[in-house]
């Protein structure tokens, strides 16, 4: 911030600035503004903008038709499950690989990153057999295990990239001071590992809320989250955007909510070790 | 003393043992359906049936892809997540088939009435005598169209029009600068889409899938002349987003004044009359399908229905809820709530006699002769091996169908002949019936 | 240093990812891979345990397979190109002075918290739709015949959705790196009186190299397994057929298992082939 700004300059990049934000959100804008129109209002030519008769009959009717509370809480518990199991299991296997390298941790780092791509519908019939099997199908204990398997390995690299950033000094003198392993990541290595972990955390629950086929897939009730709740709405018979755009916000709003209030942790996070 | 304790430990006991009954009787079902205004309305129907039985229901109301996506998958691994599920004409006698689902024979309430079911519709739901699906609703298709669009081109619709008839009405009322498409019809890939749509119209062509060896019959005269028709007649008259036009999509235009006609599911008829949705409630006329004067018209058949798959433990419930649904009280209860133009259609021949009904839904009769003229034994002029109108009731159809669908849709958008798409029918289709061993 | 104790200590903390992962991985894709050599069609209710290679040979030979390739390649690509080049710009523009930098950056990265099917379905209903999306409105308003998107730019249309929701990941990994260039270097390319495109050529890209490759790395490995997209807008119609999906096809709709599983297979070992691919350009990045 040294360099001398003009005014003129700063407003210019300003309104550039702005101008580029606007458009990249106005499709959620937008769908919150058909949110609250009539279905006629919704499809009027031309559109209208934000006078018109604002009404909350769309979240009425959408509520009315399903179990919103279970499928946000599904979800909740899906997302925060399957990446609070990930982290548990992750960060040891990150810890290990980031202080202790071996020959091969670049190796299975990469292995497992390439398990992600493993595409999901391959695999539908034997993984609906096992969870049959198990007896588990429709469960939210199964959303949480297969999304913790998803997310796994993204996990497992972002806070390898994280932990790798920790000198190795400070370790190495709180291992001559005597530390057990133990002593030396819960009081050396995780105060400063904490934002890694944490934009991780918010970055898999993210990943977890918004996974499209398993959750449709494996659930039918018990155990369906949001994007099910979405898809009874997607193209039903009759005028329907309102209605659509209702259910999309509801889908979408806690987590974007969530997203905005933890921006900054988050935005820390998403270096995946790009940044030296 | 010892006689009024007996008598009160009995009482006691009796109440307790009714208690328990009544509580063992009170079951959770889950019910798998489709998003449709019916049942839709259904589901908010429910409650009364919930409170006078006391058993709870678990709806799973999903769109019509995830739907299939997700009752296939249940069925087809015995799942066994769903005690009910909505199936239709092309789905119900291949499972049924296959034992994965329950009879209907027996097990139903005393007032559900199997005989007063409309055969055509009942005969698509049965596999050798043995009934395997209840109708929700029925349909067929049939030509919706504006009267005063029709005026104005200086034209009348006749009762049973031919497709030529039809095509140059289209091209009359066709005015795209004041936003009227002269035609809408289905140009969204699908084998429920534009492939029932497609199929249905090439039986009146004269065209079949399959000759009597099962061999593929894209490359006949029959089919160049559907495709020839029905892409020349939409590109004159049809919508700028035909080729993703479902049956949704053509319903909201048909609302708003942009059509000025349709040929499609007879189901949609209370829609376009309902003057809360559609800007053009008073002015619709029906017609049936079109012909070509060979002696079939295009309209389909199909009944979206309740079937229990066996991997459910709730039969008897389910059944209790099926009959409940799909009985004549509730056709009653709808008339009572919403009016009698709003009752699932298209299932029962006493609803085409209740005149309260007629008088109040004046495509009723339409609907009925629709019906009644399918023939899913004979679809074609031709000879078939296969049953089904709009379908080919073989298990294949389904992932066929959406890939032929797909062709034509890519011809519709215009970014391949009608030639190309033919012969690329043809030759996928050929494909994948070699490889079911045929 | 690492004792030959913290080492053996090392593979016990790796030991369950390992674990977890493999049988992940093994399990479901044993399964897979013995259904891919039998004729398994359960509404024929068919199981034939071993048929030997058919289901790879009619996969492989069938004209849809090299098709599906090549548009899940177009497809990836084109993703990419928009969202990095976007991402670029983006992060160059945020990190320049402004009033409400904060708001501005929340507005940028919201499409990344849009769940994939809800923004499949918002633009293709709200905004591609040729009669009743916003474009059709827009075009008219400019004189113009809506424009169908979905059939007539069926590739471009998805490209754009998933474009969309990526942008805001690409930015901000490509803002922190941005923001990490020492303003000294660029002062200095400017005192020497080095025009824009030069600085941003010779110091500002190479500078970004790392964090390019991260964000194709990541973002590959997501976009290789698109699925939801197709599904609510094409339906895979209009050659937007990806590989991932034209095994959906096979395994849902045509309910032929033993088909869609040896595809399956096929997708898993090409996916790797460009795993290790992209291992090797990202391995040699980010050694560095």
């Amino acid at each position: 911030m040294a360099r001398a700004i003009s005014p003129r300059k700063k407003m210019m990049w300003t309104v550039l600035a702005w101008f580029f934000g606007l458009l990249i959100f106005f499709p959620i804008l937008w769908t919150f503004l058909t949110s609250f129109k009539a279905e006629a209002v919704a499809i009027a030519d031309p559109p209208v903008w934000f006078f018109f008769d604002w009404t909350t009959e769309n979240y009425t009717a959408v509520l009315g038709r399903s179990n919103y509370p279970l499928a946000l809480m599904n979800s909740i518990v899906i997302a925060v499950g399957s990446t609070l199991l990930g982290i548990i299991i992750a960060v040891p296997a990150a810890w290990a690989m980031a202080f202790v390298p071996g020959r091969r941790t670049k190796d299975v780092l990469m292995w497992m990153l390439s398990t992600k791509m493993l595409p999901a519908v391959g695999v539908l019939y034997p993984l609906v057999l096992i969870a049959k099997y198990f007896n588990v199908m429709d469960s939210r204990i199964l959303l949480v295990v297969i999304l913790m398997l998803i997310n796994l390995p993204i996990i497992v690299w972002m806070l390898y990239t994280y932990f790798r950033e920790i000198p190795g000094e400070i370790l190495e003198a709180a291992r001559m001071d005597g530390a057990s392993l133990r002593n030396e990541i819960i009081y050396v290595l995780t105060p400063m590992a904490v934002p890694g972990i944490a934009s991780t955390i918010l970055l898999n629950i993210i990943l977890a809320w918004n996974e499209a086929f398993w959750t449709i897939i494996l659930t039918t009730v018990s155990a369906a989250p949001l994007t099910k709740f979405i898809s009874s709405f997607s193209a039903p018979e009759g005028l329907f955007y309102a209605k659509l755009s209702a259910a999309s916000i509801m889908a979408i709003a806690p987590i974007l909510v969530m997203g905005w209030f933890s921006q900054k942790q988050l935005v820390r996070g998403l270096t995946f070790g790009a940044v030296k | 003393m010892n006689m009024k304790t007996t008598i009160l430990g009995t009482t006691v006991g009796f109440g307790l043992l009714v208690g328990l009954a009544s509580a063992a009787m009170a079951e959770e079902i889950t019910i798998a359906t489709v998003n449709n205004g019916d049942m839709v309305r259904m589901q908010k129907l429910a409650p009364q049936w919930e409170q006078e039985t006391g058993n709870t229901i678990n709806w799973v109301v999903l769109e019509e892809n995830v739907l299939r996506q997700n009752v296939t998958t249940d069925i087809s691994t015995g799942g066994g997540q769903y005690d009910i599920m909505t199936i239709g004409t092309y789905e119900a006698p291949i499972w049924g088939k296959n034992g994965w689902l329950t009879s209907l024979e027996d097990g139903m309430s005393d007032d559900w009435n199997k005989d007063d079911l409309l055969p055509a519709i009942a005969g698509g739901l049965t596999v050798d005598g043995t009934l395997y699906a209840a109708p929700f609703y029925g349909e067929s298709s049939m030509v919706m169209y504006r009267k005063d669009l029709m005026e104005k081109a200086g034209l009348e619709m006749p009762e049973a029009p031919t497709w030529d008839f039809i095509r140059e009405a289209a091209q009359k009322m066709t005015d795209r600068d004041a936003d009227i498409n002269g035609i809408c019809a289905r140009g969204k890939a699908g084998w429920g889409e534009n492939m029932a749509f497609l199929t249905a119209m090439s039986n009146s062509f004269g065209a079949r899938w399959f000759d009597m060896d099962w061999k593929p019959q894209f490359d006949s005269e029959e089919w160049k002349n559907t495709i020839d028709f029905y892409l020349g007649m939409m590109e004159e008259s049809g919508p700028a987003g035909a080729a993703n036009n479902g049956f949704n999509e053509n319903l909201t235009l048909f609302q708003q004044g942009k059509c000025g006609m349709w040929i499609d599911a007879t189901v949609a008829a209370s829609f376009v009359t309902n003057p809360t949705d559609s800007t053009v409630a008073d002015q619709v006329g029906f017609a049936l399908a079109p012909d070509n004067g060979l002696g079939k018209r295009g309209n389909w058949l199909w009944a979206w229905s309740l079937a229990i798959p066996s991997s459910s433990k709730k039969v008897d419930v389910s059944k209790d809820f099926i009959s409940w649904a799909t009985g004549q009280s509730y056709t009653e209860l709808v008339a009572g709530e919403e009016g009698w133009a709003n009752v699932p259609p298209g299932t029962r021949k006493s609803l085409y006699e209740n005149q309260e009904y007629l008088d109040a839904a004046p495509f009723a009769k339409m609907t009925l002769d629709s019906i009644n003229s399918a023939d899913p034994q004979n679809p074609s002029v031709q000879e078939v091996p296969y049953t089904g109108v709009q379908f080919v009731a073989i298990p294949e159809f389904a992932g066929i169908g959406t890939q032929v669908g797909q062709q034509f849709s890519d011809a519709l958008a215009g970014n391949q002949t009608a030639e190309q798409a033919l012969e690329n029918a043809q030759s996928i289709t050929s494909e994948e019936m070699e490889a079911a061993g045929y | 240093m690492a004792t030959e104790h913290s080492k053996a200590s090392a593979r016990i903390m790796i030991a369950p990812a390992v674990f977890v992962l493999l049988v992940w991985m093994l399990v479901p894709l044993c399964m897979t891979l013995y259904f891919s050599f039998a004729d398994y069609r359960p509404l024929r209710a068919t199981f034939d345990a071993w048929i030997g290679f058919d289901n790879y040979v009619s996969f492989l030979t069938s004209d849809s397979f090299i098709s599906s390739v090549i548009v899940t390649l177009q497809m990836v690509a084109g993703i990419l190109v928009i969202t990095i080049g976007g991402g670029i710009a983006l992060a160059l523009l945020l990190d320049q002075p402004m009033f409400g930098q904060g708001i501005v950056r929340i507005l940028v990265i919201a499409p990344f918290f849009v769940m994939p099917t809800v923004s499949a379905l918002v633009w293709k209903n709200m905004f591609f739709n040729a009669d009743n999306g916003l474009f059709s409105y827009l075009w008219k308003f400019f004189g113009a015949q809506p424009y169908d998107f979905l059939s007539q730019a069926p590739l471009f249309s998805i490209i754009v959705i998933v474009a969309w929701q990526w942008l805001p990941f690409s930015t901000l990994i490509l803002l922190t790196a941005v923001q990490s260039l020492s303003s000294e270097q660029l002062e200095a390319a400017e005192m020497d009186g080095a025009p824009g495109y030069s600085r941003f050529w010779y110091i500002i890209l190479p500078h970004l190299s790392r964090a390019i490759t991260v964000v194709i790395l990541i973002q590959t490995i997501f976009l290789l397994s698109i699925f939801a997209e197709i599904f609510v807008t094409t339906n895979g119609a209009f050659g937007t057929r990806t590989l991932t999906y034209l095994v959906y096809q096979r395994v849902l709709e045509s309910q032929n298992i033993g088909l869609g599983s040896a595809g399956g297979i096929v997708a898993v070992i090409l996916a790797n082939i460009v795993a290790i691919f992209l291992m090797r350009i990202v391995g040699k990045n980010l050694d560095t």
